[in-house]
């Protein structure tokens, strides 16, 4: 009979590394790291089991903090160092760490192409809308108009939306949260960690030194009620201090609507992350402050789909189960060989 | 009529035959089937298939003429042959850009079909060479109207007149088989085998090529068939074998013989892209392959799989390894692990993307940021991919550092006879990885062996959880370090890591004396150039040794006493000296160049030329 031995039970503490944490203080990477550290033992799955990789940038310092099996890679490229390992050992739990110019601007190729494949890793994007490490110029992600050190005269790209691109490459699974909301960053994690497919999360991430207050009409106390609004699966969109405003659809296009005065919760739009159809959770990405919605938080969407790294590995097992496994020697020899006596 | 009796038989020691024509006509697909029927006679074969960059350039034009060459011997030869006797002519555009290679007095067999008015045009003839007397006296001119011939061989079997006519190719094998005295058979057999859902087009080919065989045998004007006997190779069982098949076979060796699943990470490139065509054959070796979204990812995707366990390999050509170089970077910094096979072509930029050329030595060596060090070997021809492959993967493990493994698109794609191995003959490549700790130890990722290598631990391994990474590592911890006396440090270690190679690999081997007037010194695809020209000026009594390298960093720990012990070093490359460089600077002597960047591999003419030059 065999003794079943209980895995040790893990603290947070137990996924701090023994490194100092070098980020500025009041960083918003600070709370994300403790987020992590707060779900990893949650999740079942023993230390030695999980990756952490990232690229460059201050968000890509991450894996340094987190006592796992971590990789600090180069600018962008975390998706595909990713891919390598996960492909090569699906039995890893591999995390994907990675900042807005990270993940969307020198690697926005390698993300594109890590969520369509829909490999079963978990990319969390700290989005803080400039470069930090390299101390403050404007990112895929800044506003139009920014002003920063390489745009004195602001910038003059449209900004790119993590989430719209992540639903354009056929995410199975989307969701957004923010660093200072950690209950909800907390449930974020841990369901994009239960996904099985690539999870993307897009974190709002406070950058306080060169982006100070970017995300704050999500964040303060008094305008997040109105600014933000909170996903639930199968429910409809409100929002609003009161829970007194909605979204519904008029045509192909959202719009916020007071309830009462002849609208009820059930004109509004209900949310739907199970549904096999994208649209709507694209629909839900595009919906911006500045253009006077809510912006929504939680699982845009979170669909089943056959994954990479299972299929690279099934067509190995198929291979082998129809042909037998290899024998060089049998390869050597097949075809056309003579014999030199 | 002329019966076979009254034909001639003429022994030749060997042959080069030459089969162009425009990239529609089967002339790849000629000469692997000349070359293949050759090797099953027993002869030793070396081949030179040349195509164009264009998939479909315009039929009938120069831009669209593929050749394959065919050097056949009854001894050991080293290269596809330098001046060809027998040119095979499918159109005159083929004519017009094969025609100098041709021996004076060599065999010219036209499709005379194909020199109409267009056809001439566009090869730029102002009068048609078959009928103007232009040829006459200089060759051994057959021409022969293989579209008339084609068609009636394959009449009544119900194709359509263009099916008909891509039967030419056949019919141009036949007679070449017929003049080189070749069994039809293993050609026979390739057709079954090929067409077997058309038996209609087997019955065609079939009829064409024994057409072609018949024409040679009754046509009164061709009098003579030539033979080349059996080439005296050491005894063993023997294929054919291209250079990217043998470098796949040969990782995939080096994977079973270290018990690793083969992991390859590439995006397509030429001529690079058969060796992710060759492995994706063979999942069931455990072999993975991911085609990457760029070489970028290929690269990068390669490390993850290193970090992950895997013999991991990456593969690609001038322009991908270009944009591998800052993952290189990564991988040396990080002491994983790891193959990059650069199979040259013409550069620089996309350069001559289908020809071959040996300039990205200093890429590799010095194309990464930083100190960056990292062992490279060259393959030599074909079969030796396979041995390279090997030697790479025992290095990279040994070692902990990615390896530079250099081919070329000549050796990539020329084929020679392999005498094929027994895998429990192969060396076994031990690998071992760190287990889980007992209470009380610690793990450190750059804790360094008598080798310099540091351990590979593998994550899952419960205890040995560690972070690698782009910034300087603290030496024995491998925690990320500032200190200036640290980075010092690590750079030399990285550095002496990889020198201390050169007390791993065999000493620099000399064909010929180990001193005398001139040292031949060659790597890579010249060699069979080097080696058969070197043999040349020895029977004719010149001082004169070759030394062939396959390890460039480190250079094998002899080779400088080896290089002071002759007057001078002639170094030939298909780059402008880029190998002087490094043996400039590293050994203080001056050496002497014979450089070439045509995209044509060397000629043994050109080699002995130079070698007169130099020594009386
Ligand atoms: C190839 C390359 N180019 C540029 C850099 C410099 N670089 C480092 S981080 C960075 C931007 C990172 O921005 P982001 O992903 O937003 O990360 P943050 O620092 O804001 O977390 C740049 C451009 C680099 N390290 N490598
Ligand atoms: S620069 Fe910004 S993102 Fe980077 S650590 Fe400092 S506060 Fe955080």
């Amino acid at each position: 009979m065999s003794v079943e031995t209980p895995l040790p039970v893990l603290k947070p503490a137990d996924f701090a590394s023994d490194q100092e944490v070098r980020w500025c203080p009041g960083c918003g990477d600070y709370s994300i790291l403790a987020q992590m550290k707060k779900v990893m033992p949650t999740l079942g799955v023993p230390r030695e089991k999980v990756v952490f990789i990232s690229g460059i940038g201050c968000s890509s310092r991450f894996p340094y903090y987190m006592n796992t099996y971590g990789m600090h890679t180069i600018h962008g490229r975390a998706p595909a160092v990713a891919t390598g390992l996960k492909t090569s050992r699906p039995d890893l739990q591999v995390w994907v760490i990675t900042g807005d110019g990270d993940g969307l601007s020198i690697g926005g190729n390698h993300l594109m192409h890590c969520i369509r494949r829909n490999m079963d890793l978990n990319i969390v994007l700290f989005n803080n809308r400039i470069y930090g490490l390299t101390k403050g110029q404007y990112s895929p992600t800044s506003p139009l108009g920014k002003r920063t050190k390489s745009t004195p005269m602001g910038a003059i790209d449209n900004p790119l939306h993590p989430l719209s691109i992540a639903i354009g490459c056929e995410a199975t699974f989307v969701a957004r949260s923010i660093d200072t909301n950690v209950k909800h960053l907390e449930q974020t994690l841990k369901r994009a960690a239960g996904h099985k497919g690539t999870a993307f999360v897009e974190v709002y991430q406070n950058c306080n030194v060169f982006n100070d207050g970017a995300w704050s009409y999500a964040k303060d106390r008094d305008t997040k009620a109105e600014t933000t609004l909170e996903l639930e699966h199968g429910k409809p969109l409100i929002f609003g201090k009161d829970r007194d405003k909605g979204v519904r659809l008029n045509g192909l296009e959202p719009e916020v609507v007071e309830l009462g005065k002849g609208i009820t919760e059930d004109d509004l739009l209900f949310h739907d992350e199970k549904s096999a159809e994208p649209s709507l959770a694209y629909l839900l990405s595009r919906m911006r402050h500045e253009d006077g919605f809510p912006e929504p938080i939680g699982v845009f969407r979170s669909v089943d789909k056959p994954r990479y790294d299972e299929l690279i590995n099934d067509q190995i097992t198929q291979a082998t189960s129809e042909r037998g496994p290899g024998d060089l020697d049998k390869l050597f020899n097949a075809g056309e060989t003579w014999t030199v006596e | 009529m002329a019966t076979v009796a009254e034909k001639g038989v003429e022994q030749l020691d060997a042959a080069t035959v030459r089969f162009c024509g425009d990239s529609g006509d089967g002339m790849q697909l000629a000469g692997t089937q000349f070359t293949q029927t050759s090797a099953l006679a027993g002869n030793d074969v070396a081949t030179f298939p040349d195509f164009p960059a264009e998939i479909r350039a315009p039929r009938g034009t120069k831009a669209g003429v593929s050749g394959f060459q065919i050097h056949f011997s009854s001894h050991e030869i080293f290269t596809p042959g330098d001046a060809v006797d027998a040119l095979v002519a499918m159109n005159p555009a083929a004519l017009a850009t094969n025609l100098v290679d041709l021996r004076p007095g060599g065999i010219l067999v036209c499709n005379s079909s194909a020199f109409d008015k267009k056809g001439l045009e566009q090869a730029g003839y102002e009068t048609n060479p078959l009928e103007d007397g232009s040829l006459e006296g200089q060759y051994k001119l057959h021409s022969v109207d293989m579209t008339k011939v084609t068609r009636d061989a394959v009449e009544g079997l119900g194709l359509s007149v263009k099916e008909a006519d891509r039967c030419r190719n056949f019919f141009a094998m036949g007679l070449v088989f017929w003049l080189y005295d070749r069994s039809l058979d293993p050609t026979l057999r390739f057709i079954e085998d090929k067409f077997a859902k058309r038996p209609d087009v087997v019955q065609a080919n079939t009829a064409a090529l024994k057409a072609g065989f018949n024409y040679g045998e009754t046509v009164e004007a061709i009098h003579t068939q030539y033979h080349v006997p059996k080439a005296k190779l050491e005894p063993g069982t023997y294929r054919n074998i291209m250079g990217n098949t043998a470098l796949a076979w040969g990782l995939m060796a080096a994977a079973k013989a270290s018990e690793k699943r083969l992991y390859l990470g590439a995006y397509p490139i030429t001529p690079a892209s058969d060796i992710l065509h060759e492995l994706c054959k063979h999942k069931n070796y455990d072999v993975m392959t991911f085609q990457a979204e760029d070489e970028i990812a290929a690269m990068t995707a390669t490390i993850g799989a290193a970090f992950a366990g895997a013999m991991a390999v990456t593969a690609s050509s001038g322009p991908g390894i270009a944009l591998k170089g800052e993952g290189m970077g990564l991988a040396v910094i990080m002491e994983l692990p790891m193959i990059v096979i650069n199979v040259q072509r013409g550069g620089p930029s996309t350069g001559l993307p289908t020809k071959t050329e040996q300039s990205d030595l200093l890429q590799a060596v010095f194309g990464r940021n930083g100190e960056c060090p990292m062992p490279i070997i060259a393959a030599s021809s074909p079969g030796d991919c396979f041995d390279t492959a090997q030697e790479a993967w025992r290095l990279a493990v040994k070692h902990m550092t990615p390896v530079f493994l250099l081919t070329d698109g000549y050796i990539a794609n020329g084929s020679e006879p392999w005498q094929v191995p027994k895998f429990s003959d192969l060396p076994k490549i031990p690998i071992t990885h760190p287990g889980p700790l007992n209470e009380g130890e610690e793990f450190n990722a750059y804790q360094r062996d008598e080798w310099l290598a540091r351990p590979w631990a593998l994550p899952g391994t419960p205890t040995l959880e560690h972070r690698l990474g782009g910034l300087e590592k603290q030496d024995v911890t491998g925690n990320v370090s500032y200190d200036p006396t640290n980075h010092q440090h690590m750079i030399d270690t990285r550095a002496q890591k990889v020198a201390m190679i050169a007390e791993d690999i065999p000493e620099q081997a000399v064909d010929g004396a180990t001193e005398g007037d001139l040292l031949v010194l060659s790597w890579g695809g010249p060699y069979g150039a080097c080696a058969t020209a070197v043999h040349t000026a020895q029977k004719a009594g010149k001082s004169v040794s070759h030394a062939h390298l396959r390890y460039i960093n480190p250079f094998p720990k002899n080779l400088g006493d080896l290089l002071g012990s002759f007057k001078r070093v002639l170094i030939p490359e298909l780059n402008c000296g880029q190998l002087s460089v490094l043996i400039r600077d590293r050994y203080m002597i001056d050496t002497v160049g014979l450089n070439k960047v045509q995209g044509k591999p060397f000629t043994v003419g050109e080699i002995v030329e130079k070698i007169n030059e130099l020594v009386a």
